[in-house]
């Protein structure tokens, strides 16, 4: 890991190079049907204060009893972060007075988190890969809601929310531009889906990032950081972070000092601003919940967990790359999503090859799907018959050009990719003969254009599109190629 | 350790008590006064002895991940001092 | 034949069960006492409709022969235990008329064995005080008067506290049996102080869900009652696991009242030297030795142990039980419930609300607790009290572990005094009230207060046992043999009426 930022990450200021320092507290939503320590639904939404039990709306006597669930994700969570797994740590009381916060604290852990320190390896580009270190994961209790917008003299207090399980996700401050701090949050998103133990939904606030930003001069020591709050989405963290090091470096060369506060983004202005109202006075009197014994398990029980853990990203980027042969970039797209790797896999065991497979879907089944806005798992295309005309592909049978109508006559009547290659006569044709006699005809209808080729090799490709045209585009290029160079004689 | 009138104020505040200027005064002889009772502990030896965070010999059980409660917004509501449609009302929190 | 609210709790079930008297008349003759002791102030809220409905029901069971070990037996409920659609206050403002939903576990236990309630008793507010008299509904008066230099004294007397309710309507005859919570001593003090008998049992015993909670890692319930068997009776129906409660433990409870009687031939029983505190008054001792006395008398043998960590226990209880309490009495916050003061924003509406709903020595509690949890105090005075705590856990494990079955203290260090006598101007002063019996919350352990004598001045005075965890039979079989030695103590007659 390096110290210091590459040069290339540095930022200009007016008076010189400066270099960003950032570490995040990722909040993510563990993903259980109940809440943390209620028996109220953790879904997402709902009508006001449906999904909420007398536990959470902390009526008197109520107590908290933990759902093994929650306890089970956070340790799956740590092992994917190849983090040290605390076989005993306690929830602590973190106590502030907030209408959304109904006991008058928020159960968490302070002390003792369930897991500890971690990394995790980031491909901050097809070439560059750095680690993260985490500092620990800690469970505790989401807040309620408040909205603000249904008065204007009064707030409207939904707690819906209140008491659903959160994994607090706390970095290592080893992140040096906004361009890795968004391929951490990305990868972080990506291992957590693959365990389950996430979403990973941005918009629904199942993934909620409090990013931390100090700049200093290269090889000094670190600046006074600002926490910009809950930022939620990948996007916003980088321009958050981009506009946060720039105010923070003009206030520095102005003579200025940074003060130490919590600042919230605004996307719409491309700016954060302080937080001051909040800030005053925290004083969180942690002390362990006397309601809640010291949470505890044994190895074993760990290690149940860790072999039911489904293979993670880097493992799997590493075995395709060793067992397909593909370049490190493809592999590491592929895994982004474990329904996409899957996804690819079931196409090669249904025949397809490797890097032909990969190709046609870096190249045209994700593009296709994402302007439609779908997924792998929502895309009307089974993996079956993306295979299949991969295989059509590599065998010859049909071009690449065919292979794009082909996509989309699959695409809107769904059917065996061969059989409609079949019924539509849209075989490539490979008869060296038939091809022959389309170069023959396009050469003797244009002797100008002969002329001009001789001069001019680079027409060769105009010769080519002509008998592409006449022959439906299910002549062979290759063939096409070779017989219009032997016979221009160029 | 004794407290002065601004931390009286302080902890008043922490503990979200409004207290009259003329309360401060009292307030601030009682709370010394029990901070006095307390103070024979200092001279205790506690050296190497660990906070005791349970007197109970057993490990913490845990709840299976099943939705058994919700659906009762009406009882989470009935005792409300101010509520509309299912929310809790409150005066405007200032963000 | 004996009014039926003379009759204990035991011998009215054996007159229920053998149908020589109705639940409804026996329900009816407490509505009726109940009615005549306004001036005890005993209870926040009456249900006397609600328990003849209920009277009505257990008859119908008896009838059919489907009762329950509590059939038809009214009792008092202290208002800490959440009921569910009647108003539950714990005897302060700021819950104003919170209607609970739900039912507490360890009174919805007594109801499913067949138990009734007569109401809600008064206790101090949020179980803080030993005196009853931090009640927003005001002081329980105790049902005993002192002799003064020319008679009986007009003094009001307190009925201890917190569960200064339960103790002087048991006392006074209003109730079979109630229940109570101990924190420090909330249930022994005020059973000494009324000539009853009160249980603190092993943490854990009883689910403290539904309970309004006071300081968690204290908190316990038990009963007050006239005898040491009725104790028995109503700590069966009440304990056991909850799976509500994680601090609930899962484990069988006993017949404790088959202790009752059961020899306590070669019991050793233990008698810290550190609870002859310097100034114990001489009658306060003198009662200590007779407890010895009649324990030996029934062939258990005495033993000296030390405790070393005694005297710190009060102070450090003075440090855990309002850090936890502020904590706890965060959610009163008028939002959700209970009161609500008009703020000019949200800050200024919790704190009008919460100053006015909060008494005095709740607010001065919940200030101290946050005090001791705050940035650079929490060291110093609330890990190194729970470092104390485990001392003082330790001196209770190490005399068990050299083979000791209970401990015999007095259980408070002066018979009752009257009201406003005691804490007006020092806090503190009103603390001491609890040396005796905040170690036992403090490790965790049961113990047991029973009425032992009389002092110089009428006032009823009391014997403590505390037991190993889990050990109540113990302390049954112990309780019963010296109620069997002390004189009997006379309850008070009815001058209220
Ligand atoms: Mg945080
Ligand atoms: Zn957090």
């Amino acid at each position: 890991m390096t110290e210091h930022a590459a040069p290339s990450k540095l930022i200009k200021g007016a008076t010189g190079d400066w270099e960003v320092v950032i570490g995040m507290e990722i909040h993510a939503q563990v993903t259980s049907r109940a809440k943390l320590f209620s028996g109220a639904s953790a879904e997402f939404g709902g009508e006001p204060n449906d999904h909420v039990s007398i536990v959470d709306a902390a009526m008197p006597g109520m107590l908290p009893v933990i759902n093994e669930e929650c306890v089970a994700q956070a340790v799956r969570t740590g092992l994917g972060l190849e983090a040290k797994i605390n076989l005993r740590s306690v929830f602590d009381r973190k106590n502030y007075f907030y209408p959304d916060l109904p006991q008058g604290y928020q159960i968490s852990q302070y002390k003792h988190p369930i897991v500890g320190e971690g990394e995790v390896i980031v491909d901050v580009s097809p070439t560059e890969r750095i680690k993260v270190g985490v500092e620990r994961l800690h469970l505790e209790q989401d807040a309620g809601k408040s909205l603000h917008e249904l008065s204007a003299t009064e707030s409207h207090v939904d707690l819906n929310r209140s008491g659903v399980a959160l994994m607090e996700i706390v970095s290592k401050p080893d992140m040096r531009s906004a361009e890795e701090a968004r391929a951490y949050v990305s990868k972080l998103r990506t291992i957590l889906r693959y365990i389950g133990s996430c979403d990973g939904n941005m918009e629904q606030g199942s993934l909620r990032a409090d990013v931390n930003v100090s700049v200093r001069r290269p090889g000094e020591p670190l600046g006074t950081r600002c926490e910009i709050k809950n930022v939620n989405s990948i996007r916003f963290i980088g321009q958050a972070i981009e506009v946060e090091a720039r105010r923070q470096i003009a206030i520095l060369e102005d003579g200025g000092v940074i003060a130490q506060e919590t600042r919230l983004f605004d996307p719409g202005k491309g700016e954060t601003r302080s937080l001051r109202s909040k800030e005053e006075a925290h004083d969180y009197r942690y002390f362990p919940d006397p309601d809640l014994l010291p949470l505890e398990f044994d190895q074993a029980y760990v290690d149940a967990l860790a072999r039911e853990l489904p293979e993670l990203p880097d493992a799997k980027r590493a075995r395709f790359i060793e067992q397909y042969g593909l370049p490190p970039y493809d592999a590491g797209v592929l895994v982004m999503e474990r329904a996409s790797a899957d996804y690819f896999e079931d196409m090669i065991k249904d025949g397809a090859n490797p890097k032909a497979a990969a190709n046609w879907l870096i190249n045209e089944y994700f593009g296709r799907l994402n302007k439609e806005g779908l997924t792998i798992n929502t895309g009307p295309i089974s993996a079956q018959a993306n295979s299949s005309i991969v295989q059509m592909i590599t065998s010859n049978e049909i071009s690449g050009k065919i292979a794009k109508d082909l996509i989309e006559i699959v695409w809107s009547q769904p059917g065996d990719p061969r059989e409609i290659v079949e019924a539509r006569g849209m075989k490539q044709v490979t008869d060296t003969g038939e091809i022959e006699a389309a170069v023959d005809a396009v050469i003797s209808a244009n002797p100008d254009k002969v002329a001009q080729a001789l001069a001019k090799p680079t027409m060769l490709g105009w010769f080519v599109g002509q008998v592409m045209k006449t022959t439906g585009g299910k002549a062979n290029p290759q063939t096409v190629n070779e017989l219009l160079k032997k016979k221009l004689g160029i | 350790m004794s407290v002065d009138s601004a931390v009286v104020r302080r902890i008043a505040h922490l503990s979200r008590i409004a207290v009259e200027d003329e309360e401060v005064e009292r307030l601030r002889g009682e709370l010394n006064a029990i901070l006095a009772f307390v103070e024979e502990l200092d001279a205790v030896d506690v050296s190497g002895v660990e906070p005791l965070t349970s007197v109970l010999p057993m490990k913490m059980k845990k709840r299976a991940d099943v939705v058994t409660d919700g659906g009762i917004a009406d009882d989470i509501l009935v005792n409300a001092p101010e509520r509309e449609d299912h929310f809790f009302v409150v005066p405007k929190v200032v963000e | 034949m004996t009014e039926p609210t003379h009759l204990t709790l035991s011998q009215a079930r054996d007159a229920l069960k053998a149908r020589t008297l109705s639940s409804t008349e026996l329900t009816q003759a407490h509505i009726d006492a109940i009615d005549r002791a306004g001036a005890l102030n005993c209870f926040i809220t009456k249900t006397p409709e609600l328990a003849l409905d209920c009277a009505k029901e257990s008859d119908a069971r008896i009838a059919r022969g489907a009762a329950g070990p509590l059939e038809g037996l009214p009792l008092g409920i202290k208002d800490l235990y959440c009921t569910k659609g009647v108003r539950t206050t714990a005897a302060s403002r700021i819950l104003d008329d919170f209607t609970p939903t739900y039912e507490s576990t360890v009174s919805a236990n007594l109801w499913r064995d067949g138990a009734l309630m007569l109401g809600k008793l008064n206790l101090d507010e949020f179980a803080m005080g030993s005196s009853n008299e931090t009640s927003a509904f005001g002081p329980v008066v105790s049902p005993w008067r002192r002799k003064g230099a020319n008679g009986i004294d007009d003094a009001k007397i307190v009925p201890g506290g917190s569960s200064g309710g339960s103790s002087a309507a048991v006392a006074a005859h209003l109730c079979l049996g109630a229940t109570a919570t101990d924190t420090g001593g909330s249930i022994r003090q005020p059973a000494a102080f009324t000539g009853t008998v009160g249980v603190k049992p092993t943490y854990g015993r009883c689910s403290r869900w539904g309970v309004v909670a006071f300081a968690s890692s204290l908190d316990q319930a038990g009963p007050i009652t006239r005898t040491v068997r009725d104790a028995a009776i109503m700590l069966r129906s009440m304990a056991g696991h909850d799976p509500k409660d994680t601090t609930s433990v899962d484990a069988p409870v006993p017949d404790y009242e088959a202790a009752i009687g059961a020899s306590v031939k070669g019991r050793r029983i233990g008698v810290p030297k550190e609870y002859r505190l310097e100034g114990l008054s001489p009658e306060i001792a003198a009662l200590w030795d007779q407890g010895v006395a009649w324990l030996k008398d029934a062939g258990a043998e005495i033993v000296e142990i030390s405790l070393p960590h005694t005297r710190h226990a009060l102070p450090a209880y003075y440090i855990i039980a309002p850090a936890e309490a502020s904590s706890n009495l965060a959610r009163y916050d008028g939002v959700r419930y209970g009161l609500r003061e008009k703020g000019r924003d949200i800050t200024d509406m919790y704190e009008k609300t919460r100053a006015k709903g909060f008494g005095a020595e709740v607010r001065r509690r919940v200030m101290i607790g946050t005090y001791v949890l705050s940035a650079g105090y929490y060291d110093a005075y609330y890990v190194r009290a729970q470092k104390i705590r485990s001392l003082i856990k330790r001196d209770f494990d190490l005399a068990f572990a050299g083979g000791v079955d209970a401990v015999l203290t007095p259980a408070t260090p002066s018979p009752a005094f009257a009201l406003g006598e005691k804490g007006s101007s020092d806090p503190v002063e009103m603390y001491l009230n609890d040396v005796f019996t905040v170690t036992v919350n403090m490790a965790g352990l049961p113990g047991l207060a029973l009425p032992a004598g009389l002092s110089g001045n009428g006032l009823p005075l009391a014997l403590q046992l505390i037991g190993r965890p889990f050990e109540e039979e113990t302390l049954f079989a112990l309780a019963a043999a010296l109620e069997q030695a002390a004189p009997k103590i006379k309850l008070p007659a009815a001058w209220w009426s």
